[in-house]
């Protein structure tokens, strides 16, 4: 538990929006490395849009709550829109009774509902064959 | 393991031996606050009682939350502390878990304003001891400057 912050859940890029997610321990140095590391990403790639996860966290006290909103600003600064996607309904209740609104932080059902809100559509499946017609 | 779909927040440990005796309630507990993994370990312990205790999926959260809350008030502000755990019954059979956070640090100048939401001396977002109050259905502090902080909460099962 000591030394380097724990590797979290991987950035991945899928056109101009990264999708990530939050694991349940997220302590301070893991907060702090996520954040530098995600805006890293952010700008390195030009990225208009992100996705968080977080159905996996149990637990958003002020601290998580505060690394959200910091996350999200910090991105909106850099030209990238946040969505939260997939908390846990007993964590949104127990969020507003905290007085804890997330102000400024979008969120999402889930994942997919996410995506599309940042502009990916899921799309029929392609014909077999048919692929040749399609940009990449 | 609960069935896919359905939220679980069982901690994630080895299952404890089942007690087949008249479910006594577990010895009291106490947990050093040190280190940012001690409030891991609080969260976990917390987590574990709440479950031992019998709280629906919201009450765990809702005693987790507060828990973490309190713990990391007792870490930035009181430089470290102890959350002790009890398992009280009400004069009603009710059964409730109760959380004990004390530290050794300055003690809150002015309460009034601390339980204020957006009250923060720290780097919180000042909604930790006002939250926790809510959190739970008991809530007393005694503190002072130079004398150190002692928050108790309980939270009660419904029936």
């Amino acid at each position: 538990m000591t030394g380097q912050p724990q590797p979290g859940v991987p950035i991945l890029r899928l056109g101009d929006v990264l999708v990530t997610g939050l694991l349940n321990e997220l302590d301070d140095r893991t907060a702090i490395a996520f954040t530098e590391e995600l805006t890293e990403r952010i700008s390195a790639e030009g990225a208009r849009g992100v996705l968080i996860d977080i159905s996996r966290l149990e637990v958003i006290d002020s601290f998580v709550a505060r690394t959200l909103m910091e996350l999200t600003t910090v991105a909106r600064l850099l030209g990238a829109r946040v969505i939260v996607a997939g908390m846990r309904p007993p964590v949104a209740i127990t969020l507003v009774e905290l007085g804890i609104e997330l102000v400024g932080v979008e969120t999402a059902l889930n994942p997919e509902q996410g995506l599309a809100a940042l502009g990916w559509r899921q799309a029929p499946q392609p014909l077999e064959g048919a692929r040749r017609g399609t940009a990449r | 393991m609960a069935p896919p779909g359905e939220f679980t927040l069982a901690s994630r440990g080895p299952k404890r031996p089942s007690r087949p005796d008249g479910r006594r309630p577990p010895a009291p507990a106490s947990y050093p606050v040190r280190t940012e993994e001690d409030l891991l370990t609080v969260r976990h312990a917390v987590r574990a009682a709440t479950v031992e205790v019998g709280f629906g999926l919201v009450d765990q959260t809702r005693v987790v939350t507060a828990a973490s809350e309190l713990a990391r008030n007792a870490y930035v502000h009181g430089g470290g502390g102890t959350v002790t755990l009890e398992y009280p019954r009400d004069p009603r059979g009710r059964r409730g878990l109760r959380l004990i956070v004390t530290d050794e640090g300055p003690g809150i100048a002015d309460l009034d304003a601390a339980l204020t939401d957006g009250f923060t001396t720290g780097s919180g977002l000042g909604h930790g001891l006002g939250g926790a109050r809510r959190l739970m259905d008991e809530f007393s502090v005694r503190t002072g400057p130079g004398e150190g902080t002692a928050v108790v909460v309980t939270r009660w099962t419904v029936r």
